[in-house]
Order: C-alpha cells, then sequence, then structure tokens
C-alpha cells in the first residue's frame, strides 16, 4: 500500500510547495520562457480559434492515440487524463477541451524521442469531449473522448 | 392476513390442480421442501445475493411497473415489466413467480403469498441448497450493510454479522462505503479477516493509484481454481457523498478490468466470474467489450431477472445475471467445468417466500439480539396507510410522493426534490407505517433536509441532470438509481431527446415555471459536505403523527413522450 511513501511526501510537502512556488515564481518572470508562450493560443475562447492559433488545426482522426478519461468525472475541478501517442515521430501532444473557457489546455513537447505519454488532471465546468491532438513528423493526428460532469446525488 | 405455511401449500396444489400455472414441480410438490428441490449440477455452483439493504426481516417488496430501456436496451431485459417479463420467460400469471418477478396483482397476490426474504429464511434456503452443491461460494453483491434503522444505528455491524453467519466467502460495495471509508477498512481488516474476501478491483487512491483492496480472490471449488473479480460501484463518489471516501477514485475502470482477468487466468483461474455493483445495463455494455469473463453475477438496478443473458464478444461469450434487491431472492449459477474451462450452465432466480421457508434458528437468535435494544422505537405507529405504499419505478412511487408531500407541507416549500433510490420496502393498504417503515426509505448517513430557493432555470437543471444519468444512450454513463423525485412541479419528459431537451412544460400551480423567478424547494439527500438540517425521518414522522390516517396518494409523474411500443411500461 505504501504507506511509507505517502508518509515520505506529506511530510516533506511544505518543502515541496516553497520549491514548486519559487519555481513558479521564476517562470513568471523568465523573459525567455515567457516569449515562447503562445498567448493567442491560450486565450482563445472558441475551441475553433484555440486550434487554428496554435497550430493544431486540420487534424486528422486516429486510433494510434489512446485516452484514458473518466465516462463521469468524480471532480470536475481535477479530471485525470491520460494519453499515449503510438505514432511514430511524435514531436507533441495538445489537449483541449471544447466547453472550456479556454479551450486549449496545454501543450507538451518531446524532444529526442521522448516517449510521448502524458498524465495530467483538468479542470472542466461541463459535459464535453476532451480532444487530444497530436504532432508526428509535421503532420497533425486526433481522438476525442466524452467526460461527463454531472451534479451528482440520487444513485441507486 | 398472510397465510401459513402449511396453508401456502395447500394453495400451490390447489392452484396446480385447477390449472392455475404454477411451474411443475412445486405443482407435483405437495410441500413446501420440494419447492425448493434444485436439481444440482456441474461441479463449480456459485450462490448470489444483492442488494438486500440490510433487511434482516421478510417484507413486501413490489417490483415496478416503470423500468423504460430506450435504443439498444429498449424491450430487452431488464427493461421488461409486468406482463411483458412473464411473457419473455414464460411464467404464467397468478403464480407465485408472477408475484416475485412482477408488480401484478401486488395487493391480492402479497395477501396470497405473504412476505418475501428475510435473513432467517434466506440462510435455511442458502444451507439446503448449499447441501446439494458441496465446495459452493455464496458470493454478496454489496449494499448490504445499508437500508435499515438497525443498519444505520449499529453502523452496518448488525449486516456484517449476519452476512458472516449466512456464510458470505466473497463480497464488494456501494453503500457500505457511505458508512465512510475508514468503518469499511475496519470491518474487512478486522470482522472480515479470515473469513470474508472484500473485492474490489476498481477502487484506487486518488494520490498514486494504489489498490485498496484486493482485486480479485482465487477459490478452489472441487479442486477447480474459481476466480472471483470485485467490481465496486464505479460512481460511488458521484451518486453517494465523495467525503465519504476523499481518498479513493472509483469509475468502472475496463481497462484494469481486462487486465485482471487476464492474470487471474495466467494464475490458473479455470472460472471468472465478475461480482458486479455496476447495474445491469453496464455488465452488458461491459461484457461486449472484456473477455475472458465466464459470468458478470450483477446487482445494483435491482432487476430480478429470472434468466441470463448471453452476450457474445470476442473472446466467447458471458452470461450476464442480475438478482433483484431486498433479500427478495437467490441467484444460483451452476458451471460444468469440463477439460480446464466451463462446458454448461444452469441458472435460477430463486425467490424466497418467508411462508415456505422455516427459519434459521441461529439466525433468529441474533436478529432478536441486534433488534432488541431499539423494539419499542422501531414499533412506533406513526400512521395508516390506506394505499399501498412502494418506492419502485423510473418516475415515482407511492411512498415517495409520501417523502414530498411531507416534505412540502413541513417545510412550506413550493416544490420538493427526493432522490430516486431503488431500495425501501413496500406496505399494504390497511397496515400501519411504523417508525421502522419510515426508516426502510430513508435510512442513510447523510439525512440531513434543505429548503433552497431556487430558479426555474436551476430546477430545471437539476432535473435534466439527473435524467440524463438514467436515460444517457451510453450504459457507462448512466449511475443506476431512477430520475428524482418531484413534487409540486408538473412536466413532460421526452425521451427522444438528450440532455437539455427532455424536461419541458414545467408547471406549478398551474402556471408555467419562470426560468428567472425564485422558488422555495425541499430536499434531502445532501452529496455536498458541511450541510446541515433535520434528518428526512423526522420531517416524515411529524407529517404522519399529525395526519393518523395516509390516503391513496396522488402520484406526481411525468407525461411521458416517446414509450409508444415500449415494454418497460404497462
Amino acid at each position: 500500500m505504501n504507506q511509507a511513501r505517502r508518509t515520505f511526501l506529506k511530510s516533506t510537502s511544505i518543502a515541496g510547495a516553497v520549491a514548486v512556488a519559487m519555481f513558479a515564481g521564476l517562470l513568471r518572470t523568465g523573459k525567455a520562457l515567457a516569449a515562447e508562450w503562445n498567448s493567442a493560443a491560450f486565450t482563445a475562447k472558441t475551441l475553433d480559434d484555440a486550434m487554428k492559433n496554435s497550430g493544431y488545426a486540420g487534424a486528422a482522426p486516429s486510433d494510434d492515440i489512446l485516452i484514458k478519461v473518466p465516462e463521469i468525472a468524480e471532480n470536475g475541478a481535477l479530471v485525470p487524463v491520460e494519453a499515449t501517442s503510438n505514432i511514430p515521430g511524435t514531436t507533441s501532444i495538445a489537449i483541449f477541451s471544447d466547453k472550456n473557457p479556454n479551450p486549449l489546455i496545454a501543450e507538451f513537447k518531446f524532444l529526442n524521442g521522448a516517449e510521448p505519454f502524458i498524465s495530467v488532471r483538468i479542470k472542466m465546468a461541463e459535459t464535453a469531449p476532451v480532444r487530444i491532438v497530436v504532432k508526428a513528423d509535421g503532420k497533425l493526428y486526433t481522438a476525442s473522448k466524452d467526460v461527463k460532469v454531472t451534479a451528482g446525488g440520487c444513485g441507486g | 392476513m398472510s397465510m401459513n405455511r402449511r396453508e401456502f401449500m395447500q394453495l400451490l396444489a390447489f392452484a396446480a390442480a385447477s390449472g392455475f400455472a404454477l411451474n411443475s414441480r412445486s405443482a407435483l410438490a405437495g410441500n413446501a421442501d420440494r419447492f425448493y428441490d434444485l436439481p444440482s449440477f456441474g461441479n463449480v455452483s456459485l450462490l448470489h445475493i444483492t442488494d438486500c439493504h440490510a433487511q434482516l426481516l421478510p417484507i413486501y417488496f413490489r417490483e415496478p411497473n416503470v423500468n423504460i430501456g430506450l435504443g439498444a436496451s429498449k424491450n430487452r431485459a431488464p427493461h421488461l415489466v409486468g406482463e411483458y417479463l412473464l411473457k419473455a420467460y414464460g411464467i404464467k400469471p397468478g403464480t407465485p413467480e408472477a408475484y416475485a418477478f412482477t408488480y401484478l396483482d401486488f395487493e391480492h397476490a402479497a395477501k396470497t403469498y405473504g412476505k418475501v426474504g428475510g435473513f432467517s429464511h434466506l440462510a435455511t434456503l442458502i444451507k439446503k441448497i448449499r447441501a446439494a452443491r458441496p465446495g459452493s461460494l455464496l458470493l454478496d453483491g454489496g449494499d448490504t450493510w445499508q437500508g435499515s434503522a438497525t443498519a444505520l444505528w449499529t453502523k452496518g455491524q448488525d449486516m456484517v454479522d449476519a452476512g458472516k453467519l449466512l456464510g458470505v466467502d466473497v463480497m464488494t460495495g456501494h453503500w457500505e462505503f457511505t458508512l465512510g471509508a475508514d468503518r469499511v477498512k475496519h470491518v474487512v481488516d478486522n470482522d472480515f479477516k479470515g473469513k470474508v474476501d472484500f473485492v474490489a478491483q476498481n477502487i484506487k487512491t486518488v494520490d498514486f493509484g494504489d489498490p485498496v483492496f484486493e482485486p480479485f480472490v482465487i477459490k478452489q471449488v472441487n479442486g477447480i481454481p474459481v476466480a472471483i473479480i470485485g467490481q465496486a460501484f464505479p460512481y460511488t463518489p458521484v451518486a453517494n457523498p465523495g467525503y465519504m471516501t476523499p481518498d479513493w477514485t472509483f469509475g468502472i475502470q475496463e481497462d484494469h478490468l481486462q487486465k485482471v482477468v487476464n492474470d487471474a487466468r495466467a494464475k490458473g483461474a479455470q472460472v471468472v466470474v465478475l461480482l458486479s455493483h455496476n447495474g445491469m445495463d453496464v455488465d452488458l455494455k461491459l461484457a461486449g467489450r472484456v473477455t475472458g469473463i465466464d459470468a458478470i453475477m450483477g446487482g445494483h438496478t435491482h432487476d430480478g431477472v429470472p434468466q441470463p443473458v448471453i452476450v457474445k464478444n470476442a473472446g466467447g461469450q458471458t452470461l450476464v445475471t442480475n438478482a433483484g434487491s431486498n433479500g427478495k431472492f437467490l441467484g444460483v449459477l451452476d458451471f460444468d467445468v469440463k477439460g480446464g474451462k466451463v462446458a454448461d450452465f444452469r441458472y435460477k432466480l430463486l425467490p424466497v417466500f418467508a411462508n415456505l421457508i422455516t427459519p434459521d434458528a441461529e439466525m433468529d437468535v441474533l436478529i432478536a439480539k441486534v433488534r432488541a435494544p431499539y423494539e419499542t422505537k422501531l414499533a412506533e405507529k406513526l400512521a395508516v396507510t390506506e394505499g399501498t405504499l412502494y418506492r419502485r419505478g423510473n418516475f415515482n412511487g407511492t411512498f415517495d410522493q409520501l417523502i414530498l408531500d411531507a416534505l412540502m407541507e413541513v417545510k412550506g416549500a413550493d416544490a420538493a426534490f427526493s432522490p430516486g433510490f431503488r431500495w425501501g420496502t413496500s406496505l399494504l393498504p390497511g397496515e400501519a407505517i411504523t417508525m421502522e417503515h419510515v426508516m426502510d426509505q430513508t435510512a442513510i448517513t447523510y439525512p440531513q433536509t434543505t429548503l433552497t430557493e431556487m430558479t426555474g432555470t436551476t430546477i430545471k437543471t437539476i432535473m435534466e441532470d439527473v435524467c440524463d444519468n438514467l436515460f444517457n444512450a451510453d450504459p457507462y454513463k448512466q449511475q443506476g438509481g431512477d430520475m428524482v423525485r418531484v413534487g409540486g412541479i408538473s412536466y413532460t419528459c421526452d425521451l427522444t431527446k438528450t440532455i437539455g431537451g427532455r424536461i419541458n412544460n414545467m408547471m406549478l400551480n398551474g402556471k408555467a415555471l419562470d426560468p428567472n423567478r425564485k422558488y422555495k424547494v425541499a430536499g434531502w439527500a445532501p452529496v455536498a459536505e458541511g450541510v446541515t438540517g433535520e434528518p428526512i425521518w423526522d420531517v416524515v414522522s411529524t407529517y404522519l403523527r399529525d395526519k393518523k390516517t395516509i390516503a391513496p396518494r396522488k402520484l406526481n409523474l411525468p407525461k411521458l413522450i416517446g414509450v409508444e411500443g415500449n415494454e418497460g411500461i404497462a
């Protein structure tokens, strides 16, 4: 049950939080990093604009992208999303959710043959597809799965 | 008055003699024991109970007359009610089986054949069936530690002890978790240790995804390794308060299930069974997608389905069963395993007719001991009902209507919501409604009542949301409860539409509901943490004591669109 690992992490979580805060601070002031952040893509308010501005529009459907999401979210504020690209030459993976205020949620770049697997938690206000777009050898591929976000209660 | 055992048998004999059906075995019988003579078959037998909802004593339970299936589920088990169900399974009307499996002629049949279930009666029946099936296993699909006053007041201890005495070998869960994660872990690590295997492949820790329980257990049955995999209710933290199990995540976990099945087979299992609390529609979909499972023995949706549904998949076939609720049925699955695999099977869902079975003395003692400290409180007569009171049905039940009426009157509300739970026993006309009966409908660990100001838009959004949990076209997105019961507001429900378009023509006191106006809405069973309010059982008992006589309820039912030719509605 990995109790030791869990206890260890709890005891170090305060120091960890400080480290994360410092890192976040560095990110905010890091001009080089800020310059690379695609503001037009991440602040776009519609799915079409977000895809267009991020360069992920017009992807072809693919069965080689594996997505793991809950059918019904246990908590819309923390929806676990896992994606794996089995497409050779994958260089990036982007996550979109249609009904989020800013539909582009994240973009991950994979350098030098890094394994194209991501596992993140995203926030969703309402039922919508979670779309994964993969760039491989300069071409775009996509797959999606619906996640239901419900008010809860009334079960069984 | 219900009849005693001898009268019951005389009636069976008479009915048979006069050409009134009954199955041939009982018709020939002439004695109660023969009614439950079930020839043994094969070499691996699994007995299955599920969703007893802590009903230790025999009860009445009226099956639904509305259990609608849409799309691929239309007019197929479990979405067949009344005469449609009888026809599909070749059960003759007017028989004990018709009484057990349908709502037909409920009041008369209930008086004739008496109460069903009861752990002492179940214990005797299980002993009899197991005597002819050496090495058999008893599986409990969960929803065992919740549903009665004594289960609530003893934090499920009465049912933990009763389950052990009954001889349960393997269990999974759902409502158990509403006692809190710590309580469940305590029982599994102490009371159940070395006696009952509590299994759940689909519960993991939120932080690292570590398993919380063993995913499966392999039992040797007459020298044959049999794997029982546990599938807890996947949407426990959605349908019930998530704060009860804050560190656990659930879900269907189909990919993981396939790995667990493969693992069990690799470890030598010749029979693989999923003990499931998914609900039958989810189980039917799952059976077509996951390979290597011989049978899914299911619960949650409380469907008394006389025969398994056989689902073909890439690996062969999987049987899917559902064994009803409230201790009313005992499922018996006999496998003939030859050459390392299942060659053939027999299945019977036996109704537990209390009048036909001599109660088990040891279980009687346990039940009497459990109830003793509470008897006076349980027996308090609050009112007399003039009509039948029941809960089960997609949109409303008379007991739910009574709860809605009580909520609206006691709270001074314009409208009321009551959850679409599927547990809760039935009462016959003329019976006294006791505190125990009220608790049978309300005994949960989050019983607070609320009075909330909601706009018409909010009311519609809630109703659409719950309706979609019932009628979403994808079974994996259904939660297995019924529609929220609505008091005060009439509406139409268009089953040809999707979420947002089903609930229409909402009217309150003859006026259309104003989307922007605020209404006072009473409710109970909040899933959010920290809500305060008088427990629902106090609200209902206050109302009943005041009324003394409860006239037959007028059900607030929606006008349904899109149910022509649907055999899930009578």
